[in-house]
């Protein structure tokens, strides 16, 4: 794309300033984004491996991490499902209303945190709208496992969707009208037409669902209680750890959500280079 | 629309699936912020709306997201422009990382500035002498929101300015208009809608945003509050009314912005087709 272009005659001020543009871009990556990265394993590794070993195996710090695992394994799965059938149904049929379900679709990112933390515990809180019947039953929903799984579904939403409607929208509905008409039936073109095409896409968007998952911190915050080794995930145990100033420990936590956000950014670019360059 | 009948199966379990998905988890829980808040009545909302705290709380994030954004359209312009047309050395490297603060958990980048601008951090020991506090004062805020917003200009400009013909500007150029000329009345009026698309993307991930803040702000009333740890802080004194009256006034300010955001797009769309 870049590399074809005509080398016309630069004059030594086009040189100058071209220069300039890309060393004062440079500095700015590298002073807003890359220096907060390279703290974070640096801050961990302070104490030197030891450290970071002893505070990863924190009773606590491995509770937080189960926790963390086991919402992303009911969360994902279930927004993946949806995903694909909210892209199947987006980009295979026309329907009135479909932009606002788009929309709709997107809300959770227009949120703050905060507010998809909240409105879990005006439904399901000792005051919220089911409170008095949950009680009554002996479940607990907030402040407890169930409204962070809730809230990490909620943040996590358009993630797959998001994805594949794009890709799904450019790839048309001719190939899978052909299967048909050749005597498919629909599971088999599902499988053998559309899920071959989409599949670096929808990686994609599990790999980003599952990083958010994990991540979430503002919702999962509001629901959780802090409750040490029940009902911290990993990003509040950060947060505990940064308020007891045990800063190597957080930034030891911190340093596996960084990896996490690492992987899914990495996975990102190389379905954009492949899906660019088939 | 309707010209042709759709063979593809699936339409009634898919849109269904959907339809009930999306109501479930997505409509019904956030109408609870509404329902609640006019179950509270409409002196309590506005008053609680418009305490001096909360008002406060209002325009520190108003403020520091718009001056946030304002950054981001600054160096996400240049960023964007550096990338879509000049060749260097790593450069598939920097493209990748202008993502980070959107893969990067918002508690570990808020972690991550409070240890550098600390009085002991990395910048803070320099920056500390000089007389320039960043963490636990509102410029620590202006920073995370910052941070947290950057990747949405340089994606949305980026595409444009690949597209834009430079011979154009050659022409523009070769016609005898100056550098700055052709920057300012043949490239901008292109980029414009897409720049500003961009930072009001930035602007309402800023009015939002929590976890990186929380690090970063003392959270001391007037001062360093902003909007959703105020509303965490009613939440933590029990006071889910005020709470949900704060959520709501927010949601509605989020709502407004995501429609503008909406006919922004759709204008400069159809300003790219026309063109």
């Amino acid at each position: 794309m870049t590399g074809r272009r005509r080398q016309h005659a630069e004059t030594a001020s086009g040189k100058l300033i071209r220069w300039l543009l890309i060393t004062v871009a440079l500095v700015f990556l590298a002073l807003f984004l890359v220096t907060p990265l390279i703290a974070v394993f640096a801050q961990a590794l302070d104490k030197g491996w030891a450290g970071y070993w002893e505070a990863i195996r924190d009773p606590e710090t491995l509770a937080a991490i189960r926790l963390t695992l086991i919402a992303a394994a009911i969360a994902v799965p279930l927004n993946t499902l949806f995903g694909i059938a909210a892209a199947w149904s987006i980009t295979k049929f026309d329907f009135r209303g479909k932009n606002l379900l788009i929309t709709i679709l997107d809300l959770p990112f227009a949120v703050s945190p905060v507010i998809s933390g909240l409105i879990f515990v005006l439904i399901f809180g000792a005051q919220g709208w089911f409170g008095p019947w949950l009680a009554d039953h002996d479940i607990q929903i907030i402040f407890a496992v169930p409204g962070i799984i809730l809230a990490t579904i909620f943040v996590t939403v358009p993630f797959v969707a998001r994805e594949l409607i794009p890709h799904m929208q450019a790839q048309g509905r001719e190939e899978e009208e052909a299967a048909l008409v050749l005597g498919a039936t629909g599971l088999q073109t599902f499988f053998r037409v559309t899920l071959p095409n989409i599949k670096w896409s929808l990686l994609a968007g599990v790999i980003l669902c599952t990083a958010r998952a994990m991540g979430e911190f503002g919702a999962v915050s509001v629901v959780s209680g802090h409750i040490r080794g029940e009902t911290n995930t990993i990003p509040l145990q950060v947060e505990i750890l940064y308020q007891g100033f045990n800063y190597v420990a957080a930034f030891a936590v911190a340093s596996l959500l960084t990896f996490l956000g690492l992987a899914s950014l990495i996975v990102k670019k190389i379905v954009e280079w492949k899906t660019t360059e088939t | 629309m309707r010209a042709r009948r759709n063979v593809l199966p699936g339409f009634g379990i898919s849109t269904g699936l959907t339809l009930s998905y999306i109501t479930l988890l997505i409509l019904i829980p956030l109408s609870a912020v509404f329902l609640s808040t006019a179950t509270g009545g409409w002196e309590h909302f506005r008053s609680t709306v418009t305490s001096p705290q909360v008002v406060a709380s209002y325009k520190l994030t108003v403020g520091a997201s718009i001056a946030g954004a304002a950054i981001n359209a600054v160096f996400g312009l240049l960023v964007a422009w550096v990338l879509a047309r000049y060749d260097f050395f790593g450069k598939r490297w920097v493209d990748a990382i202008v993502d980070l603060p959107f893969a990067l958990p918002t508690a570990v980048a808020g972690l991550s500035l409070a240890a550098i601008y600390a009085d002991n951090g990395w910048f803070g020991r320099y920056l500390v002498p000089m007389g320039i506090q960043v963490a636990f004062t509102p410029t620590g805020i202006l920073l995370a929101l910052t941070f947290v917003g950057f990747p949405f200009v340089v994606r949305n400009v980026q595409p444009v300015l690949e597209d834009l013909d430079e011979e154009i500007e050659e022409a523009a150029r070769s016609l005898g208009a100056t550098r700055w000329q052709t920057f300012r009345l043949v490239i901008m009026p292109t980029v414009l809608p897409a720049l500003v698309t961009g930072s009001a993307l930035a602007l309402a991930r800023a009015l939002g945003e929590y976890g990186s803040v929380v690090f970063i702000s003392a959270n001391i009333p007037f001062k360093t509050q902003i909007t959703s740890l105020l509303i965490i802080t009613k939440l933590e004194e029990y006071d889910y009314t005020g709470a949900t009256a704060i959520a709501a006034a927010m949601l509605l300010m989020s709502f407004v912005l995501l429609l503008a955001i909406n006919l922004l797009q759709a204008r400069s769309r159809r300003y790219q087709e026309t063109s």
